[in-house]
């Protein structure tokens, strides 16, 4: 032991040197080529700034709603519900997430509801919602802003992105695109 | 066909296609054959001997190995300690967060020193930068430890009767400078060119649409989440790990990370077959482990697209599958795949919260930390499949009234001693661990409410799971238990200390032991090793010891869910 400890030391030290140091700064510099210097994608419009890749909370009824959030999309400490698949608690608070939003979209069946507004995802912080969901909001959007429903739909369309090279993955729909699409053809 | 399914089997076949040509790299950089890596790292290494007064060519026999790896892992759990309790008024600390408190800096050294990182902790608020860039060197060195100790054991095996077995500083620098370091940056790079954040800048504030105020957390994301996925460490950047949009902003990235959790852990199967020149046996072990994985993954991604029955029952649609602590970009299929990956492999970060799966997936999780050995940790899970062969190289010598031989090497009663004691202590970590909390929990369920998120079978799963995450060294959780407390910080803390180093001292112990033995070459009367019937013979093994340790505790927990559930 005597022997190793002094050079386990010093191989700590050219480790930290190497992989806190040379490793990062490396990775670093490599950054500020990408989008906005490593800062995070954000987009800009009417002069406001927004991150791309952060899920927000929007539940106003003139606006698409995105995901039920466990952690009220705290971009600053996110997290999941961790409630299990069988938790009574859980079930009943679905239940009620279902019950909103009926109230919120009169003449929608239930059975059009997706799953994925009605349940947290895992950070908390969840940036798209499903096509269906999208859909499902379009009858409550085009009353309140007085848009047809077909145009809505072309929107819809529009912000659909499509599976990884149309082969591997789920379709999806950024929200806050959806919404920033939707206040330009209509400044609510 | 479904485009969620696609994007699983192409996860799969990718991982298989890269890990084949990296296990004939990794099997040269331990033979010390040349690469074409050997102009940029030979003066590298070199300059990291020079520095640390090491002579990488003084070979050690197996108990100097074991000497000088714990010796540096001590040093790099006292230096840990230092950093963590000290994080307040350490430099890059722009967010201002606290330094942690003993118990909680114990159990998270532990943590990753071990190659475990089991998270007692939130990231974006508990850790400054310079906490997390600590931790991300315990991500690179001690992946660096378990390959190198893997190393160590694949020489050993080699058809020749010696006590010296290369050089352990050796090794590990190879491991973590040839191997770790050029696969992470590519994987950095394709984050960081996808928006994962890779900057020194503190909390980003923002007006959100409807003019709500938004603090995003932000930090050198991208360099650490890449070594967390190559390494088996699994601990994230934030909390909720990768089922943050910061550390996995996409489809693309969901691929990469996933394909890293298996690359290495697979590719040291056929480094191995390099190594001793025996590439059939590295197939048979390669058919054993995916065959094993196959049947946890399939179950588990079929479980998760049907959804949750309960909501089903409420009369909504689930075409996706069940989405609670799922994202919508990866969807239910490659959360599935994510889950059994990370719990065969002792990796341990997520891309769906564990807690919220349904009892198949969730049972699926367990097994795999249960068995430990489908692929199994860089390193550390070849020595624990070791066990498993050396088992059943017993068994079978019973059975055909042969003695027991592997490799040419006897195996005798103190070889299969030290490989029994190893196989059963992760059954009796786990389930001693999980029944004292049991135990706890049901004597004062007042004290401990705060234990449990979910009622029932499932808040059992809860205290079975960390035991087993901790057991494993894997690192996942069921999330919801509140394990920031006195009790889960010290019992977990001991339990991976314990299951870090006991298994990496039997194997290589007995690895030791058979290289010094005399080389008996292979005649009529030698077992086949590297039979499709062996191959099988291990699996029986494998199938017999966890079923019987775990089957009980399972039923009181995942299959009792299901039973309600269905």
């Amino acid at each position: 032991m005597k022997k190793n400890i002094v050079p386990a030391i010093r191989l700590t030290l050219v480790s930290m040197v190497f992989f806190m140091g040379i490793y990062t700064l490396v990775i670093l510099g490599i950054a500020q080529l990408a989008p906005n210097k490593g800062n995070g994608l954000t987009i800009t419009q009417d002069g406001k700034t927004y991150y791309i890749n952060v899920g927000q909370s929007i539940n106003q009824d003139k606006y698409f709603w995105s995901r039920p959030s466990a952690v009220d999309y705290n971009a600053a400490g996110s997290g999941g519900s961790n409630k299990g698949p069988s938790n009574p608690e859980y079930l009943a608070e679905v239940q009620a997430r279902i019950d909103t939003f009926l109230v919120h979209n009169p003449g929608i069946n239930k059975a059009d509801i997706p799953a994925d507004l009605v349940t947290a995802s895992g950070s908390g912080l969840d940036p798209h919602i499903s096509v269906q969901a999208a859909k499902v909001q379009v009858k409550r959007i085009a009353e309140i802003r007085v848009l047809s429903e077909d145009t809505l739909l072309q929107l819809i369309q529009e912000n659909t992105e499509k599976p990884l090279l149309s082969l591997f993955g789920t379709e999806r729909i950024n929200v806050l695109k959806l919404n920033l699409d939707l206040d330009k053809i209509s400044n609510n | 066909m479904n485009t969620e399914i696609l994007g699983v089997i192409f996860m799969y076949a990718l991982v298989v296609a890269l890990a084949i040509p990296l296990g004939r790299y990794i099997g040269k950089v331990f033979s010390y054959q040349n690469t074409w890596l050997d102009k940029i790292f030979n003066p590298i290494d070199k300059l990291f001997f020079k520095l640390s007064g090491i002579n990488p060519e003084k070979e050690m026999n197996w108990k100097q190995h074991l000497v000088a790896l714990l010796t540096i892992n001590l040093v790099w759990f006292l230096v840990s300690m230092f950093t963590l309790m000290n994080m307040s008024w350490l430099p890059l600390n722009p967010d201002g967060n606290p330094s942690m408190s003993a118990d909680l800096a114990f159990n998270t050294s532990v943590s990753f020193v071990t190659n475990t990182n089991l998270q007692h902790y939130s990231g974006e608020t508990s850790l400054s930068y310079l906490g997390q860039l600590i931790l991300m060197l315990w991500q690179f060195i001690s992946a660096g430890t378990g390959i190198a100790i893997g190393a160590v054991v694949f020489v050993a095996m080699k058809e020749r009767t010696t006590e010296k077995l290369g050089n352990f500083y050796s090794f590990f620098v190879r491991s973590c400078t040839r191997i770790l370091f050029p696969l992470a940056m590519i994987g950095a790079t394709i984050l960081v060119l996808n928006g994962s954040p890779m900057t020194f800048k503190g909390k980003a504030t923002t007006t959100t649409l409807e003019g709500a105020t938004q603090q995003i957390s932000r930090g050198p994301v991208a360099a650490f989440v890449i070594i967390k996925q190559l390494g088996t460490n699994g601990g994230g950047f934030y909390g909720p790990n990768s089922t943050n949009p910061m550390e996995n902003p996409n489809y693309l990235t969901n691929i990469v990370e996933t394909a890293s959790i298996f690359l290495i852990p697979i590719a040291m199967i056929f480094a191995f077959g390099f190594v001793i020149r025996r590439k059939k046996l590295a197939w048979t072990i390669f058919g054993v482990m995916t065959t094993g994985f196959l049947l946890l993954v399939i179950p588990s991604i079929f479980s998760e697209m049907n959804g949750n029955p309960a909501i089903a029952h409420m009369g909504i649609q689930q075409n996706m599958g069940s989405m609670e602590g799922k994202e919508v970009r990866f969807g239910p299929a490659a959360s599935a795949y994510w889950a059994v990956n990370t719990t065969c492999t002792s990796n341990g970060s997520v891309n769906a919260m564990h807690d919220s799966m349904m009892p198949i997936t969730g049972m699926a999780a367990l097994l795999g930390m249960m068995v430990n050995s489908f692929y199994g940790g860089v390193g550390v899970g070849f020595l624990n499949f070791y066990i498993f062969i050396i088992i059943a190289v017993f068994i079978s010598g019973l059975m055909v009234g042969r003695t027991p031989e592997f490799l040419g090497k006897k195996i005798e009663a103190k070889e299969v001693k030290i490989a029994m004691i190893i196989a059963l202590l992760h059954p009796f970590f786990i389930l001693v661990g999980t029944a004292l909390a049991s135990y706890l929990y049901v004597g004062n369920p007042a004290e401990y409410a705060g234990w449990l998120n979910n009622p029932g079978y499932h808040g059992f799963s809860e205290m079975l799971y960390e035991f087993s995450s901790a057991s494993a060294n894997n690192g996942s959780g069921f999330e919801g238990l509140g394990d920031n407390t006195m009790f889960w910080n010290v019992s977990t803390g001991l339990v991976m200390l314990l299951a870090r180093y006991l298994p990496i001292i039997g194997p290589v112990a007995i690895a030791g032991i058979l290289a010094a033995k005399k080389y008996i070459p292979e005649g009529a009367g030698t077992l086949k090793t590297d039979t499709g019937t062996f191959g099988l013979m291990i699996f029986a093994v494998m199938f017999i010891v966890v079923a019987l340790s775990f089957f009980p505790a399972l039923a009181l927990g995942q299959l009792a869910e299901y039973f309600t559930l269905y």
